[in-house]
C-alpha cells in the first residue's frame, strides 16, 4: 500500500504540491489526472524518491521512502518499475542492454538467465527481434514498450507510468493501455498512472484522483468521476475551455513573461 | 561541485567496479585524443623553437634553445596544452552527454533502476581522465621535444647529438613529476567541472549548449589557475 501524507513541494517558492493526501491500495491501478504542469509527474517522482519533498511522508508498505537514502533507498527502488514520459531509454545502449540493465547491476544471474528474462519481458510487451536495435532506431510506441519491458525486468511490486500514451498515435496508445491492464492482471502489481488522456484513464483505472492547485480534489472510480458534482472535475474530464479552471496565465503576467529579456548564456 | 568531488572520490574505492565502462572511457578519452595531442604538441614544439631561436640568435646563445624548449615543454606546455585539448574535446562531450541524459530523464531512469549516477557515470570518466591525461602528457612532452629537435637540427643547423645533450642536461625528475602531477589535477578538474555542468543542465537543447559552454570555459579557467598555483608551489614555495 502507498500512503501519501500531507506532501508539500515548492519550486522557486511556487507551491506545486500543497499538502497532498492519497492512499493507493495494493494491486489497484490509480490514475492521477490533472492539467499539464499541475504537478502530476512531480508527485510520481516523489513516490520513487527521485524528488525530495519539502514536507510530508510517503509510506510504501509502512516504510517512509522520504526518510531513506543511499543503499536503503536503492533497495526500496527495486520494488518499483517506472515508465518515463519519453521512455528515457539509455541511448548509448541496445534494447537488450536497456532491458537487462538492472539485472546486470543488481542480480548475480548468469548471461543465459538474463537473456531469457530479457526475451520474456520483450514478449510481455509484444516485441520480438529488437534486442540488437538502438533506441534511435525505434518508433515512439516501441520505445515506450521497451521502457515498459525494462521496468518489469526486476519483477516490481509497483509500476509507475508517467504519461504512458502521450506523444504516440491513438492506436498505439490503446495498445499501451491494454498492456497496463494485462501487466496488472498477470503480475498483480500496484500501478500508478499519471495522464491527462481521459480515454486512457477510464480504460485502465480502478480509481481516479484529480490533482488541482496542488491538492487532490476528488478520488473515485471512473463512474464516480464521470458523475462528479465538482465543476472543476467536470470541466477537466469533458475538456471544456470555460469553467473554474483558468486558461493559462492572466493576460498581464502572460505578456510580461512573453517580453521578459532572455537569460544570458555562457560565462 | 565540492560534494560531487567527494562523492566521486568515495565512489572510486567502493564496489562495484565497472571495468568495462572504464575501458570504454579510456578508449574515448585516451586513444581517440592521441592524434590531436600529437599534432598540436609537434607544432607547438616547432613554434617554440623558432621563437626561441629568433631571440637567442641575437645573443649568440642558440645552444640553449634545446634546454629552453625541453624545460618549457616538460614543466608547462606539455601538461597544460594536453589538459586544454582534452578539456575542449572531452569536457564538452562529457557535459553534452550528461546534459542530454539529464533533460531526457535518463539520469532519473538510472536512479529509478537503483543505480547511483555518480558511481555509474562520473567514476569511470574520473578514473579514465586520471589515467589518460598523464599518458597523453608524456606523449605531448616527447613530441614537443621532437618538434624542437626537428627545427633545431634541420633548420637551425644544431648538431643532433649536441641538441639532444642540451635537451636532457637541464631536465630533472622533478620537472617530469611535477608536470605529471599537474596533469592528474587537471584531469580531476575536467571531469568534475564537466560532470557537474552536465548534471545541472536544464531546458532542452539550449540548456545542453549552455552547459557545454560553461563546462569548457570553467575548465579552462580552473586549469590555468591551478597551473599558476602549482607552478608557484613547486618552484617557489617547495624549492
Amino acid at each position: 500500500m502507498i500512503e501519501i501524507q500531507e506532501l508539500r513541494k515548492a519550486f522557486n517558492e511556487h507551491p506545486v504540491l500543497d499538502g497532498v493526501n492519497l492512499t493507493i491500495k495494493t494491486g489497484e491501478t490509480m490514475v492521477i489526472i490533472g492539467r499539464s504542469g499541475c504537478g502530476k509527474s512531480v508527485l510520481l517522482k516523489h513516490l520513487i524518491g527521485l524528488i525530495a519533498p519539502d514536507a510530508g511522508r510517503i509510506l510504501i508498505d509502512g516504510t517512509d521512502i522520504t526518510a531513506l537514502a543511499g543503499p536503503a533507498l536503492d533497495k526500496m527502488r527495486l520494488k518499483f518499475g517506472m515508465l518515463f514520459q519519453g521512455a528515457a531509454l539509455f541511448d548509448s545502449m541496445t534494447v537488450e542492454e536497456n532491458v537487462s540493465f538492472a539485472l546486470h547491476e543488481h542480480t548475480t544471474a548468469s548471461e543465459a538467465e538474463i537473456n531469457q528474462r530479457v526475451e520474456e519481458c520483450l514478449q510481455a510487451v509484444g516485441l520480438e527481434r529488437v534486442e540488437a536495435m538502438y533506441p534511435a532506431e525505434l518508433s515512439g510506441g516501441m520505445r515506450k514498450r521497451v521502457g515498459l519491458a525494462r521496468s518489469i525486468a526486476m519483477h516490481p511490486e509497483i509500476i509507475l507510468y508517467d504519461e504512458p500514451t502521450t506523444g504516440i498515435d491513438p492506436i498505439t496508445g490503446d495498445s499501451i493501455n491494454n498492456l497496463i491492464i494485462e501487466l496488472r492482471d498477470r503480475l498483480k502489481v500496484t500501478s500508478v498512472v499519471v495522464t491527462h488522456d481521459m480515454k486512457s484513464a477510464y480504460k485502465v483505472a480502478d480509481r481516479i484522483a484529480m490533482l488541482y492547485n496542488g491538492n487532490i480534489i476528488q478520488v473515485g472510480t471512473p463512474e464516480e468521476i464521470r458523475g462528479s458534482a465538482s465543476a472543476t472535475v467536470q470541466q477537466f474530464i469533458t475538456g471544456q475551455a470555460d469553467g473554474p479552471i483558468q486558461q493559462g496565465l492572466p493576460a498581464r503576467r502572460a505578456l510580461s513573461r512573453w517580453f521578459r529579456p532572455r537569460r544570458r548564456g555562457g560565462i | 561541485m565540492c560534494l560531487l568531488w567527494v562523492r566521486t572520490l568515495s565512489g572510486v574505492f567502493a564496489p562495484p567496479f565497472r571495468s568495462a565502462n572504464l575501458v570504454y572511457e579510456l578508449w574515448k578519452i585516451g586513444v581517440q585524443s592521441w592524434f590531436i595531442v600529437f599534432l598540436t604538441s609537434l607544432f607547438i614544439g616547432m613554434v617554440l623553437t623558432f621563437q626561441s631561436a629568433y631571440q637567442m640568435q641575437k645573443l649568440a646563445a642558440e645552444i640553449y634553445i634545446a634546454s629552453l624548449v625541453s624545460l618549457s615543454v616538460v614543466r608547462e606546455i606539455g601538461p597544460i596544452m594536453t589538459a586544454l585539448i582534452v578539456a575542449g574535446r572531452m569536457g564538452s562531450a562529457i557535459a553534452a552527454e550528461l546534459g542530454t541524459m539529464k533533460v531526457t530523464e535518463q539520469i532519473d531512469a538510472l536512479q529509478a533502476l537503483a543505480t547511483d549516477p555518480v558511481r555509474y557515470l562520473v567514476v569511470p570518466r574520473f578514473l579514465a581522465l586520471l589515467i589518460a591525461l598523464p599518458v597523453l602528457t608524456l606523449l605531448a612532452d616527447a613530441v614537443g621535444i621532437l618538434g624542437g629537435f626537428l627545427v633545431g637540427t634541420l633548420r637551425l643547423d644544431i648538431m643532433p647529438s649536441l641538441y639532444w645533450k642540451m635537451t636532457t642536461f637541464p631536465l630533472l625528475m622533478k620537472d617530469l613529476n611535477t608536470g605529471l602531477l599537474k596533469s592528474v589535477i587537471f584531469g580531476m578538474i575536467i571531469c568534475i567541472v564537466s560532470c557537474y555542468e552536465g548534471f545541472r543542465t536544464e531546458g532542452g537543447a539550449e540548456g545542453v549548449g549552455r552547459a557545454t559552454t560553461r563546462a569548457v570555459v570553467s575548465s579552462f579557467i580552473l586549469i590555468i589557475a591551478a597551473d599558476c598555483l602549482f607552478t608557484a608551489l613547486f618552484y617557489f614555495v617547495l624549492r
